[in-house]
């Protein structure tokens, strides 16, 4: 769980020197193509990445054997 | 009838009996009791002029220019009034967690049957105990280096879950849910229920947090109240609190109080947030924002390649179009060109040349011609030769009469034999 988050934030600092890089305009046709490819998966990921999220909201309460159930949260 | 026998036993002078007696008969309205009371209180001796010491709590300053505080012990609270008259001679602003000394007098408010200290008089009393209490955790955990900014942890960027330690009802966890809600929809939260006041509160707190650390389920931990006294966010002072805190492996944002109330939990944790919702924010990046960045570096991504793309195309048109490609062969005409030239020139060098030999040619056969025997012979001269023709017979003395020779004359030769030889005198 910790790792992806991880993954969020260094895909998106990547994802930005690369288009950084992109912008210098000093890289050769082959490579920028390659760099740019590279970006491209870097971007439908982290898309992917923030619906990828369900949206649940619990409560952790102890029974009475001082184990912690997850319960539905009822809001007010 | 309940309410009668106690009013019965507490009577005071004979006016004020008869008034009950004749009550007796109805039913007492509230007001009349409220009125009886205070009538009782104002004839008291000690409570019409007293000193009272203890330490304000919930002080509120009213716009009307009257002050509203609570005095309190380690027991027991007083509500108390200082209208506006009396404490504008007060040397200093009275505030919560101050230890005073209060002179007045006690007396009920009858509408809410309320009795409370009227406080004309107040002297500071050193400061209060809590504050001592906090300054001197505050003191002692930073001396142990539990406020230190290496220690602090980096909230993640983008938590998939988050827990909230706080109370299941009130203002506070429905502020920190509706904040997430509209910055990121979908998001996982896990509310962690804690007492946040009172006996026990801080036990409570410091639990959850060592029991979201032994879950290792959420990937931040917001620890939030609403604001209140200092009595009321006291167990967010506790140094059990403060250990858990600091003990937990999981980052943790404090959003206890509003904007102005620091307690030690704020120290300890990772991040302070001002208020619960503020927490809210500060652990979730708004999800439009982040769709709109990543929208923006798409795009920038995409208009970088198409834009070295084109200026890769435009250098090579630029060296398409540049002289060698478009006119491979200028070099090779203009090469050619020079070699016409040069043709030319000489061609014309040889005919000048050759004129010039022709005429000189023209001009030596002529000059030949002048010279040819052939031409002199014309002119009538004739060449005497041997009839060999072997040699030119230039004096008489070569000859002998009877001699054949041959005379070449211009159209034709003579053949002649010598009959006389006359030399020349």
């Amino acid at each position: 769980m910790a790792k992806k988050e991880k993954n969020f934030e260094l895909s998106l600092n990547e994802l930005e020197e690369i288009v950084e890089k992109l912008e210098q305009g000093e890289m050769s046709l082959d490579e920028s193509i390659e760099v740019f490819q590279k970006g491209v998966t870097l971007s439908k990921e982290l898309s992917k990445m923030l619906d990828e999220i369900e949206k649940k909201i619990t409560m952790l309460v102890e029974d009475e054997n001082g184990d912690i159930i997850e319960q539905d949260f009822i809001r007010d | 009838m309940k309410i009668n026998k106690n009013i019965k036993r507490t009577v005071i002078g004979e006016g004020m009996k008869e008034a009950l007696y004749s009550a007796f008969d109805n039913i007492l309205t509230v007001s009349s009791v409220n009125r009886y009371i205070k009538e009782i209180i104002s004839r008291d001796m000690i409570l019409s002029n007293l000193w009272i010491r203890g330490e304000i709590s919930n002080f509120k300053y009213h716009s009307s220019g009257h002050m509203y505080f609570t005095l309190k012990d380690e027991n027991s609270v007083i509500k108390c009034v200082m209208f506006k008259n009396h404490n504008s001679y007060l040397k200093f602003l009275p505030e919560n967690g101050m230890n005073v000394i209060v002179r007045g007098y006690v007396s009920l408010y009858e509408r809410d049957g309320q009795y409370q200290l009227y406080a004309e008089e107040m002297i500071n009393d050193g400061v209060g105990n809590l504050h001592i209490a906090f300054e001197q955790l505050k003191r002692k955990l930073s001396e142990e280096g539990l406020f230190d900014s290496c220690y602090k942890k980096a909230i993640p960027f983008l938590p998939s879950s988050i827990g909230v330690v706080t109370s299941a009802t009130g203002s506070v966890i429905r502020d920190i849910i509706n904040v997430l809600d509209r910055r990121f929809y979908n998001t996982r939260i896990k509310v962690y229920p804690v007492k946040v006041q009172g006996q026990g509160a801080a036990q409570e707190i410091s639990r959850a947090i060592d029991m979201l650390n032994r879950l290792m389920c959420v990937d931040v931990i917001i620890i939030a109240r609403g604001g209140g006294s200092l009595e009321e966010l006291w167990p967010f002072n506790e140094e059990i609190v403060a250990r858990s805190i600091f003990n937990s492996k999981i980052p943790i944002i404090s959003a206890v109080g509003h904007e102005t109330d620091y307690t030690i939990c704020d120290f300890v944790a990772d991040v302070r947030a001002p208020t619960p919702s503020a927490a809210a924010e500060i652990v979730m990046p708004e999800k439009q924002q982040l769709i709109g960045r990543l929208v923006e570096l798409d795009m920038r991504l995409r208009n970088a390649v198409l834009r070295n793309v084109k200026l890769k195309r435009k250098r090579l048109e630029e060296l398409k179009n540049s002289a060698v490609f478009r006119q491979p062969y200028d070099r090779v005409y203009q090469e050619r060109m020079k070699l016409d030239i040069l043709c030319k020139d000489m061609r014309r060098a040889i005919l000048v040349r050759q004129e010039r030999a022709k005429s000189k040619l023209n001009f030596l056969i002529g000059k030949l011609d002048a010279l040819s025997p052939l031409t002199i012979l014309a002119r009538g001269y004739s060449i005497v030769k041997s009839i060999d023709d072997k040699q030119i017979i230039k004096s008489v003395k070569d000859t002998e009469i009877n001699d054949k020779i041959k005379v070449n004359l211009a159209d034709g030769d003579l053949e002649c034999t010598i009959n006389n030889v006359k030399g020349r005198i």
